[in-house]
């Protein structure tokens, strides 16, 4: 087999007119930003007084009205690169049409997606409205990108090597290179090469967003439940129970989080804990943080439906009895490992990094649903809860809690990006995951060694990372627009 | 103010006092000590031997007790071993004797113990790490909060605009890029033989005696840029709210150069809240630096971090510790008073 070039034979011809294209776009933007700059300052040094409030900038205007078109031919031409291997047979696009051609189900989803919501927009609430905000829209198509990836990665659609299989002769191969000794049934390629322990960059790189995809909205979720479950007590009843929580939470939050990782996520913190006298059992120091901080989802929902339902016994019954029973058996399973039938358990060095990551995040959200609290308890339907005799807690979650939700929402993306970086900072310290797994932070660490020489392994995972965290945070910027617009 | 001062600080050496209690407790858990004495004796050590070395050197004593020795308000521990020899944290051969040593040794007496690593006085290891990182967080300091007040104004002035939409969506990708990301991007392009630009070099050591600009721009620049967007947001926010201020809308009915209004009017006001973050940036910062430095690999605090807790050096790991924790509590306590200071609203009353 012949090596893969990027662009393959489509290349020559397209080549030439994306280069043109992104020169073009770089150029207008960066034009654009300088003029107009230059515009703002002239105008803030000149002391006219004419023009002040509808200052005309028409230099500047006049680039920007270049930008759009540009921007639109680089991504349709991004686009034909991409799709164009769909069509043509296997090579001619160069390693950018077959990867194109492996995520196909991922682009076929994403249609379905987009065409679906756009078309019932007005009657699916804020997640319709993101699709009015072009920014928030190009958010969730690489957020959905990944997720997709990730589910299809399960069903081994996309993936096409074994992410842990090592080929010889395959070691820090350039991207596109054959790989050595195919039989039949194998994917002729490396696409993206491979990394230097000749295992297939681009198959690992698809895999790690499995990894990343499942830790990091769970323990952002995990954060938002202590958070919302000690931060509306400390908001709504203040004193000394606030002063309490909130000195905690301050002092999580001068810890330098890396401080943290490296005091928290290490083998000997793992090895240690206290022994139960008496018995056999040690308790170990990721399972007493996880036996703490697992417990609020369980007593959040707990509260949540004894709240709301104390006043009907059989349906509060019924409610708090589902949450206990499933809680509780999922609670054993995941914080103490002792699920009673062997199915849920998470391995230890998951588990401490993914109790490290929610105890780093929970105090930030505490101080903004305190804050938020604070707000909303001064509001009049507050009173009026109250005056209707409403229990506290009632008030708390089933009226403060759900107008706040626009805020934590938009958190939340944030949030789940913040988790994303922190978890790949502990791969890139080589703290907690086993050095084979396949996440991007660990891969960008035992990529960078070779990194002058050989840098795709690193980059690869790097600019996964990067995507992602940039689509949440553009889908956060998005809803919080679209939010704001009621 | 000076109540208000006087409180700040109140807390915060009881933040202080909490957090070094927690390190102290995280690094001298029992695991770490055994460790620490297999690799002081031999790593064949039986697990009676290892608890009679640690019970000899006073590792075994409580932890309130260790933790004063160490603070330096108890008595310091000494052994006398077979031969009748005195040996302890203080006692230094050719210095002083068991008896003329001074009794208490910890931290409050400037004593930061002894690093297992370096085989040097940590305290000293702490200064000069903390001096070639201090060039490198100025340096960068230097180019991110100028960009980041700039970005930042310029977007919030007239917030909506195209302009803003554009330098916002810079800060957005800006603080989507972590340094192990920017950094590994900008090494592969600018230092690598892969894409044959190397205008830059990959690695900083150089840069520890001598800052030239191929070896200091690429850790300055990933330390910046991932600092830059979030300033630059929030300096934004607050500009975009200054600009709605009824004060400003006064300023434009009596007929103010738009210019003068946000050079004048508005941007004293829009930069206090931008104070209070960039403050609090330390801590994120010190992340970075411990990031940055790595993957440059330059030896400065950061790295003396990862090294300390790479190889168990619990006396080094711990006195980093807690200087990480008074930086990040000092530069808080500058954000707090400090925005009351600039805030004439809070000052006054």
């Amino acid at each position: 087999m012949e090596p893969l070039t990027w662009t393959g034979a489509l290349g020559t011809l397209l080549n030439p007119l994306f280069a043109l294209a992104v020169l073009g776009l770089i150029l207008t933007v960066a034009g654009y930003l300088l003029v107009s700059a230059y515009e703002n300052v002239q105008a803030a040094f000149s002391t006219t007084t004419s023009g002040a409030v509808t200052m005309s900038a028409p230099h500047s205007e006049s680039l920007a009205r270049f930008i759009l078109p540009t921007a639109v031919a680089t991504l349709g031409l991004g686009m034909i690169y991409l799709l164009a291997g769909i069509v043509t047979p296997y090579g001619t696009a160069g390693i950018l049409g077959e990867l194109g051609v492996r995520f196909l189900p991922v682009w076929i989803a994403l249609a379905v997606t987009f065409f679906l919501s756009i078309t019932y927009k007005r009657k699916l609430g804020l997640y319709g409205k993101l699709f009015d905000s072009p920014i928030g829209m190009f958010g969730f198509a690489i957020v959905m990108f990944w997720v997709f990836t990730a589910i299809f990665v399960a069903m081994d659609l996309i993936i096409t090597h074994d992410p842990l299989g090592q080929v010889s002769g395959m070691k820090n191969k350039l991207p596109g290179t054959p790989l050595s000794g195919a039989e039949d049934g194998d994917y002729t390629h490396y696409l993206l090469g491979g990394d230097n322990l000749a295992r297939d960059v681009f198959s690992r790189m698809v895999k790690g967003s499995q990894v990343v995809l499942v830790i990091a909205p769970a323990a952002t979720l995990f954060a938002f439940m202590v958070g919302i479950t000690l931060g509306l007590p400390a908001g709504y009843f203040g004193g000394k129970l606030d002063t309490i929580i909130s000195f905690m939470a301050n002092l999580v939050l001068a810890f330098p989080v890396i401080l943290l990782f490296f005091l928290l996520v290490t083998p000997e913190i793992r090895a240690a804990g206290i022994a139960i006298p008496g018995t056999e059992y040690i308790w170990r120091v990721p399972t007493i943080l996880a036996s703490i901080l697992f417990l609020f989802p369980l007593v959040f929902l707990v509260v949540l439906f004894d709240s709301r339902y104390f006043t009907q016994p059989p349906k509060r019954n019924l409610y708090v009895g589902l949450t206990i029973l499933i809680g509780g058996y999922i609670y054993l399973g995941m914080a103490w490992d002792a699920d009673p039938f062997g199915l849920i358990s998470i391995d230890g060095g998951v588990l401490i990094v993914f109790v490290s990551v929610v105890f780093v995040n929970s105090p930030t959200v505490f101080r903004i649903v305190r804050g938020l609290v604070l707000d909303i308890k001064t509001r009049d339907y507050v009173a009026a809860g109250q005056t209707r005799g409403e229990g506290p807690w009632y008030i708390m979650l089933w009226e403060i809690l759900p107008n706040a939700r626009g805020p934590l929402i938009v958190d939340f993306c944030l949030r789940i990006g913040y988790t994303i970086i922190l978890l790949g900072t502990l791969g890139f310290f080589g703290l907690g995951l086993s050095s084979e797994s396949p996440d991007w932070g660990t891969t960008i660490n035992a990529g960078r060694r070779l990194l002058s020489i050989y840098p795709h392994p690193a980059i690869v995972p790097a600019i996964a990372l990067m995507s992602l965290v940039l689509g949440l945070n553009l889908l956060a910027d998005g809803l919080r627009e679209e939010s704001l617009k009621d | 103010m000076g109540m208000f001062i006087l409180r700040r600080v109140g807390v915060m050496l009881l933040t202080a006092f909490c957090l070094t209690f927690i390190v102290f407790f995280m690094t001298n858990l029992y695991p770490n000590l055994e460790k620490l004495a297999k690799t002081q004796g031999n790593f064949r050590m039986s697990d009676e031997a290892v608890v009679s070395y640690l019970t000899r050197e006073g590792y075994m004593a409580p932890l309130p007790v260790k933790y004063g020795r160490w603070l330096g308000v108890l008595p310091n521990h000494v052994t006398t071993n077979d031969e009748g020899v005195t040996t302890g944290k203080c006692i230094r051969e050719g210095v002083n004797t068991a008896e003329t040593a001074p009794r208490y040794c910890g931290v409050l007496q400037g004593e930061w113990g002894y690093s297992s690593v370096f085989k040097d006085d940590a305290g000293s290891i702490i200064a000069k790490r903390l001096g070639l990182t201090g060039w490198l967080a100025l340096l960068a300091f230097a180019v991110m909060i100028p960009a980041a007040l700039i970005i930042g104004v310029l977007a919030g002035m007239r917030e909506g605009s195209r302009m803003d939409r554009t330098l916002s969506t810079f800060s957005i990708a800006s603080s989507a890029t972590p340094e192990y990301v920017s950094g590994v991007i900008f090494i592969a392009v600018f230092a690598s033989s892969a894409f044959g630009l190397k205008w830059f070099k990959g690695s900083a050591t150089s840069a520890m005696e001598d800052f030239t600009w191929a070896n200091i721009t690429l850790p300055v620049a990933t330390i910046a840029l991932y600092g830059v967007g979030y300033v630059a947001r929030m300096t934004r926010a607050s500009m975009a709210e200054v600009m709605t201020a009824q004060y400003v809308r006064t300023a434009r009915l009596k007929g103010v150069s738009f210019g003068n209004i946000v050079v004048k009017h508005a941007l004293r006001n829009a930069l206090i809240a931008p104070f209070t973050v960039i403050m609090l940036q330390f801590p994120y910062l010190l992340t970075g630096v411990v990031i940055t430095e790595t993957l440059f690999n330059y030896k400065g605090f950061g790295w003396m971090l990862v090294q300390a807790a790479s190889n168990n050096d619990i006396d080094l790991l711990l006195g980093g510790s807690v200087v990480a924790v008074i930086v990040v509590l000092v530069t808080q306590l500058i954000s707090d008073v400090g925005y009351v200071f600039l805030n004439p609203r809070i000052r006054i009353s």
